[in-house]
């Protein structure tokens, strides 16, 4: 058994002569491409760029939170911020990142195949997703939303004076390329598989895509729907969701969170696959309960469903509703917790190899268990009674977004670099800026958890004085996560042109996406691989078909 | 497929062609009979007949896989899960 | 008549013909299951509100001409009909029937959002439809106001699919035309009919909650 040096060699590992990054050249041969591998890259680019918007939304409305007094923006202005970074974040960075990324790179890797099932719709996801931007994006130019993320209605159909209509077309346009992705991961997950790869010798991170593909295509609908009746709502004053005119706020409420929260399970899952594909590897061993994990992946997927009425708790739902919808939320953190068992399983007693994808793995489980323990303390009606609406809540879903989600997909990044781009990145730098984002993220957070409890509401400009100073705490914190982020984005270029070559398989990792070449042809196989091995076979050879 | 499963297919079509026309001019004269409040279920079963009809034989889910039966049963009964939650909601208030 | 056929195409990612049948058919049924959430949630809410307000509900659904109503979904039902029968052609190798089949479709599509614009325009003509204009004096006009919402939102986006689809039977004929399917390849045709069929039904659905309450 190889066991990976010290320091990972860039052994005489020069990439193949042709491989999917240098068969052609020129901006039509990248806009009109099918390959999956190309359309990775051509998200990893667009989603980058909503990332550092969304993050100046952040770094602006911070600053604002240093002092009690809304003194540098105004009251709307700060509202069309949050909205800002709430939006983009979420339907422009999140939701796509690792599916469309790293998804879109490894899935047909990963079981053997030449491409996704529908090349074409893969590239008119990513067109979709372009163009729901740019409407989001101009209205967001134009003068922006000031109604939050959530379009809480009426104040989103009726009162407000913002851009509404312009911002809920694009959020409804980029919808589809979400649906789209998942449709196509689904019928390739079913149907393209190699010979000898079935089910149960899946990677995790196939099993966790899979899953969150139903998701996205089960609930993304909904939203749009949601959308569309606001958005009808507003310009022919309909009164669907308007008290005046015998409509039902709330009504928006359940179309909304239907999709909503199962969403908040599109950006973990991917995450979880992530994890579970690092933790073996820079364990030498096999997964621990790999039957538990590829199931509970399916089984947050279906009872994140059964939940949504927990964001409803305080908005006048039958109590007898929440009750059930509290009891349900409590049970699905269960397949989440043995997920977390499991990583855990694997690491004891293993023979752990300090990479930096293991420390954004370990980041994750840590992070990812406060938010997870965050959120049974909320589905608890009592207590969120008292936290709703409060920096407790930014804080829980930070923790699972930014110290679960993006670590995730930063862990991913790190560990399928060599592959995307036959290149290996800095050991040195990425540790550091790791260790500076842990550091800037427990800063920005932790204080909020206390905020929320000692009453600070959510989405205001201006706070009572006694909080400005875990106010601070937490922009300081944001201003070291921003450079944190930053870090990675000069070294991963650097890398492009000066890391070293990187070889197959510089991780000596199981899986088929590790027996191809870096970077890996067009075609993804020299042959088509047959499969014999069940995954993570830590214990023996990779067998090539 | 040979002419007498061909043939056989087309007779089929005209069947069910036939049946869901007769189904709809029988809800619509239901509609008017006073039924209580069996009205609405009537007209929601008779409209079921016709949707499975469609989806049996015209989508061919009689000659499908069981995973495409499976997939086209998921949007339905995915449907039906979220009236059913969202209605909790407002028949306990 | 020489029967021309088409090549069975067979796109570079797939293996071979039986998988790209059977990945399209599980696309096309993802993709209408993604559908049916869409139009759920107006069935949602329009479940909510008749619910709420069964009076308002079932005096403004006698505002519906129940005839014409009766007659779309007769000539809906007749339009999957010539739909399966072109999907039948396609399979069959006849290029003639496919065309003459997919054609009747397309005209019982149009007559069928024809009736609906007539319908649309009396509604206009009857102030019913909803925002400044809208009066009601048979139950409480707000609540009335809502069923006429749901009513346009519903049947509009019905027959927005419905001129989708009619583009696509317009491409999809012109295709039959220049002979690119045959019993070995007629995938797409068979595509289009699922989407077709299921337009038609969801109004199978439509037409008993909008046109048929409280009749009697």
């Amino acid at each position: 058994m190889s066991v990976v040096a010290e320091r990972t060699v860039a052994s005489q590992a020069r990439p193949p002569r042709r491989h999917y990054l240098n068969v052609n050249y020129g901006v039509r041969s990248w806009l009109l491409t099918v390959d999956h591998k190309r359309i990775a890259l051509l998200y990893l680019v667009s989603i980058t760029l909503f990332f550092f918007l969304g993050g100046a939304a952040a770094v602006l409305f911070r600053l604002e939170l240093l002092t009690p007094r809304a003194d540098l923006f105004e009251a709307e202005t700060y509202n069309k911020l949050f909205t800002l970074h709430g939006l983009v974040m979420i339907f422009f960075f999140l939701i796509p990142s690792i599916p469309a990324v790293l998804g879109n790179f490894l899935v047909p890797l990963m079981i053997g195949a030449r491409d996704l099932a529908f090349p074409k719709l893969n590239l008119l996801s990513w067109y979709v997703f372009i163009i729901g931007g740019l409407f989001t994006l101009t209205a967001a130019i134009m003068g922006g939303v000031d109604t939050g993320w959530t379009f809480y209605t009426p104040y989103s159909s009726t009162y407000s004076n913002s851009y509404v209509a312009l911002t809920v077309t694009g959020a409804f346009i980029t919808g589809f390329s979400s649906i789209l992705t998942g449709l196509n991961f689904i019928v390739t997950i079913h149907k393209m598989r190699a010979p000898g790869m079935t089910w149960l010798r899946l990677p995790l991170f196939i099993w966790s895509h899979y899953a969150t593909s139903l998701i996205m295509v089960l609930g993304t609908p909904v939203l749009a729907i949601s959308l569309v009746l606001v958005a009808l709502e507003r310009l022919f004053q309909l009164g669907i969701f308007d008290p005046r005119l015998g409509g039902d706020p709330v009504l928006f409420q359940h179309l909304f969170w239907f999709y909503s929260h199962p969403a908040v399970y599109i950006m973990i899952l991917p995450a979880m696959g992530v994890v579970s594909e690092i933790v073996p590897c820079f364990s030498r061993k096999r997964i621990f309960g790999y039957t538990f994990i590829a199931f509970s992946s399916i089984a947050i997927a279906v009872l994140g469903f059964f939940v949504w009425g927990h964001h409803l708790f305080v908005s006048s739902q039958s109590v007898y509703a929440g009750l059930v919808f509290s009891f349900l939320s409590m049970l699905v953190a269960i397949p989440s917790a043995i997920k977390v068992f499991n990583w855990t399983a694997t690491l004891y007693k293993g023979s752990i190899v300090y990479r930096t994808p293991l420390f954004y793995a370990l980041g994750f489980i840590g992070l990812f268990t406060i938010g997870g323990l965050t959120g049974i303390f909320v589905a608890t009606l009592p207590i969120d009674v008292h936290v709703h609406d409060t920096y407790f809540i930014v804080a829980h879903f930070h923790y699972i977004m930014v110290g679960g989600a993006i670590m995730g997909y930063l862990g991913g990044l790190h560990f399928w670099w060599p592959k995307i781009t036959g290149r290996l990145y800095p050991e040195g730098w990425a540790r550091f800026s790791a260790l500076i984002i842990f550091v800037g993220f427990n800063l920005t957070f932790f204080p909020q958890f206390i905020l929320g409890y000692l009453g600070m509401p959510r989405r205001y400009a201006a706070y009572p004085d006694e909080f400005q100073v875990l106010n601070v705490m937490s922009s300081a914190g944001a201003s070291i996560l921003g450079i944190g982020y930053l870090i990675p984005l000069i070294y991963f270029f650097w890398s492009m042109r000066y890391g070293p070559y990187a070889g197959a398989n510089p991780w000596d990792a199981r899986g088929l996406e590790w027996t191809t070449a870096s970077p890996p042809p067009t075609d993804n196989f020299e042959y088509k691989p047959q499969v014999s091995q069940s995954a993570y076979a830590y214990d023996e050879e990779q067998k090539v078909g | 497929m040979d002419s007498h499963a061909a043939a056989a297919q087309r007779k089929t079509y005209f069947l069910v062609f036939g049946a869901l026309l007769v189904l709809t001019l029988t809800t619509t004269g239901v509609a008017f009979i006073n039924l209580g409040p069996l009205n609405t279920p009537v007209a929601l079963a008779i409209a079921m007949i016709k949707a499975a009809l469609v989806m049996i034989y015209f989508m061919h889910l009689r000659h499908s896989t069981f995973l495409t039966r499976v997939f086209a049963g998921a949007g339905l009964i995915w449907l039906l899960h979220f009236i059913i939650f969202t209605m909790s909601d407002y028949l306990t208030r | 008549m020489a029967e021309i056929h088409g090549t069975a195409a067979l796109a570079h990612q797939f293996d071979d013909p039986e998988q790209q049948v059977e990945a399209s058919t599980l696309g096309m049924w993802t993709f209408l299951a993604t559908e049916i959430l869409f139009f759920g949630g107006m069935f949602v809410a329009y479940i909510v509100y008749r619910m709420s307000y069964p009076q308002a509900f079932a005096a403004a659904s006698h505002h519906l001409d129940i005839i014409l109503g009766t007659i779309n979904t007769g000539v809906l039902i007749g339009s999957s009909l010539t739909m399966v029968l072109a999907v039948y052609s396609a399979q069959m190798g006849r290029r003639r029937g496919q065309i003459l089949f997919l054609a009747a479709t397309l005209v019982l599509g149009l007559i069928f959002l024809s009736i609906k614009g007539v319908e649309y325009q009396h509604k206009f003509h009857e102030h019913l439809v909803p925002g400044a204009g809208f009066q009601f004096i048979d139950a409480d006009p707000r609540h009335a106001a809502i069923f006429f919402s749901l009513y346009f939102a519903m049947t509009g986006m019905h027959a927005f699919h419905m001129v989708i689809g009619a583009g696509l039977i317009i491409w999809m004929a012109r295709r039959a035309w220049r002979g690119e399917f045959s019993p070995a390849y007629y995938t797409p045709v068979e595509m289009l009919g699922l989407y077709w069929h299921f337009v038609d039904v969801v109004w199978i659905f439509l037409f008993p909650l909008l046109y048929l309450i409280g009749r009697h």
